[in-house]
């Protein structure tokens, strides 16, 4: 019983992808290879041959390792800033209000200024990656932590919990739906960043590979980029989906589904 | 263990306010080492809050409370505190949430006060799949597990179905009959009171207005002479209900 429903979950899931898949082919059947749209077989074709020189499996590799790296110094700041705040009220008068103010300036406006502070290196992608990871952390984080339920604090506290104890046993657990939230948007603003950063000012990823072949016309290339993109973004999604699923399984909405 | 190992409760001049509103005046009262007391009044008329004032969850505006002779001053630990909700961590398994309450988050101890609660073949779920009676017995078994002295009791059967309350109620008595630690139930059911405690004391408007034995043999029946003292103490509740109405009406007449 069960195995069926996985495999029409899996068919459900994948349903629209695949009519958009046959309806690709099908309007860009028989059409010439000068075409402003590849057909799918065309970007097939730039898969294998980009697969065999090595450069795809480099791109990627590089961009995963900017994306990972930029995530994990935003996150990791943006959880600590949260659990400071959420746990300390000095903390949060003293530094809610200037981070709420940097906040509101999109981080992609600080391009041009990151770009001439750390160049155009590995610096300026990973700075702007953390600042587009940072936000959505630490706002989950702070709300996770204020909202956790003060009678099972206060408990805690009649059992002699001491405030490490508390921490662990019952404000972190208690706020982790909360920050895992954060971690789901902050990876998908992971993935933006790092496409615009690649895009603007880089000699190697997969934004750079799609710029580099706008410049001679190379469109198969530049849509196995976005393919690649959107492949790279619901591998990390489902990654995020089975932590949550892990973590959170003493939760009802995510036991047995 | 049939020793007592309970603490013995003095109350003195206990007075709490919050902000202008003063909950509790001058409130002294005596608790012998493993005797069974239960507070009962009216909703807000500080039985709650003098039960968190003797488990230093509120610090007392005036007056002192001793636990065997010893100021209360911080939380005890060999004091627990039963609340009306169950509050188990949902993302820990049902022993561990035991497990809390021994200073050594010992698996062991966890595991004897849950067979103290008959639920030893729950230890290893959610709290979530419990029902609201297995929930409050696990919470019941964390209070255990830390060997207690004192239990504080704070309408824990209140949100209770009435089968599922007679179980608990002859629960609470037999482990207390066993480990002889002191008990002080909240409650506002004196039924429940009579049948559980030695002595029910009622509190009206931050005082004690009643303190009586309850001088039935254990284990208790509601033959003629529970109704007796059921009656004697609801008649007394209702009179001081009366008197605060008719002092009410009084004044209207003044006006």
């Amino acid at each position: 019983m069960k195995g069926k429903f996985e495999v029409s979950d899996l068919l459900l899931s994948w349903s629209i992808p695949g009519v958009a898949l046959l309806f690709w082919y099908g309007t860009t059947l028989g059409q010439s290879s000068t075409s402003l749209f590849p057909s799918p077989a065309e970007v097939g074709e730039a898969l294998i041959r980009l697969t065999q020189d090595g450069t795809l499996a480099k791109n990627i590799q590089v961009s995963t390792l900017r994306a990972v790296a930029g995530f994990m110094i935003g996150g990791f700041i943006g959880f600590v800033l949260g659990v400071v705040t959420g746990q300390f009220r000095v903390a949060e008068k003293i530094l809610n209000t200037p981070i709420q103010m940097v906040r509101n300036v999109p981080h992609l406006a600080m391009l041009p200024l990151i770009l001439i502070w750390f160049g155009i290196g590995e610096t300026a992608k990973i700075v702007l990656i953390s600042l587009g990871t940072f936000f959505p952390i630490y706002l989950n984080t702070f709300h996770g932590i204020r909202y956790v339920d003060d009678s099972l604090i206060e408990m805690g506290k009649t059992y002699g919990l001491n405030r490490l104890e508390l921490f662990k046993d019952i404000i972190f657990p208690g706020s982790l739906s909360s920050i895992l939230i954060g971690v789901r948007q902050s990876l998908g603003r992971m993935w933006l960043t790092l496409i615009v950063a690649e895009t603007v000012a880089a000699k190697s990823g997969i934004g750079f590979m799609a710029t580099n072949a706008r410049e001679f016309m190379l469109m198969d290339v530049i849509v196995l980029s976005l393919v690649i993109y959107a492949l790279l973004g619901s591998i990390s999604d489902y990654a995020a989906g089975l932590i949550e699923k892990r973590v959170l399984r003493w939760h009802s909405n995510y036991r047995n589904t | 263990m049939s020793e007592v190992n309970g603490f013995l409760i003095k109350i003195q001049n206990i007075s709490k306010n919050f902000g202008d509103v003063q909950v509790l005046k001058n409130i002294n009262l005596l608790v012998e080492p493993g005797e069974f007391v239960a507070l009962i009044g009216h909703s807000g008329c500080g039985k709650s809050t003098l039960l968190r004032l003797i488990s230093q969850l509120e610090v007392p505006t005036d007056g002192q409370i001793t636990l065997d002779d010893t100021v209360v001053k911080k939380i005890n630990p060999a004091v627990r505190y039963l609340f009306q909700e169950a509050r188990l961590l949902p993302w820990k398994s049902v022993w561990e949430n035991v497990a809390i309450g021994s200073k050594d988050r010992s698996k062991a101890k966890a595991f004897q006060a849950l067979q103290e609660v008959d639920l030893a073949n729950k230890a290893e779920e959610w709290p979530a799949v419990l029902s609201g009676g297995q929930k409050q017995r696990v919470s019941l078994a964390r209070a255990l597990a830390g060997e207690p002295k004192l239990l504080l009791l704070d309408e824990p059967l209140g949100a209770l179905d009435a089968l599922t309350r007679i179980n608990m109620q002859g629960l609470i008595e037999k482990l207390w009959s066993d480990q002889k630690f002191t008990v002080v139930l909240v409650t506002h059911d004196v039924s429940e009171a009579i049948y559980l405690a030695d002595r029910v004391v009622l509190i009206e408007n931050g005082k004690i207005a009643l303190d009586k034995k309850i001088t039935l043999a254990r284990p208790r029946v509601k033959d003629s002479s529970f109704a007796y003292f059921e009656r004697l103490i609801l008649d007394r509740v209702m009179k001081t209900n009366e008197e605060t109405a008719s002092k009410a009406s009084d004044q209207i007449f003044a006006i």
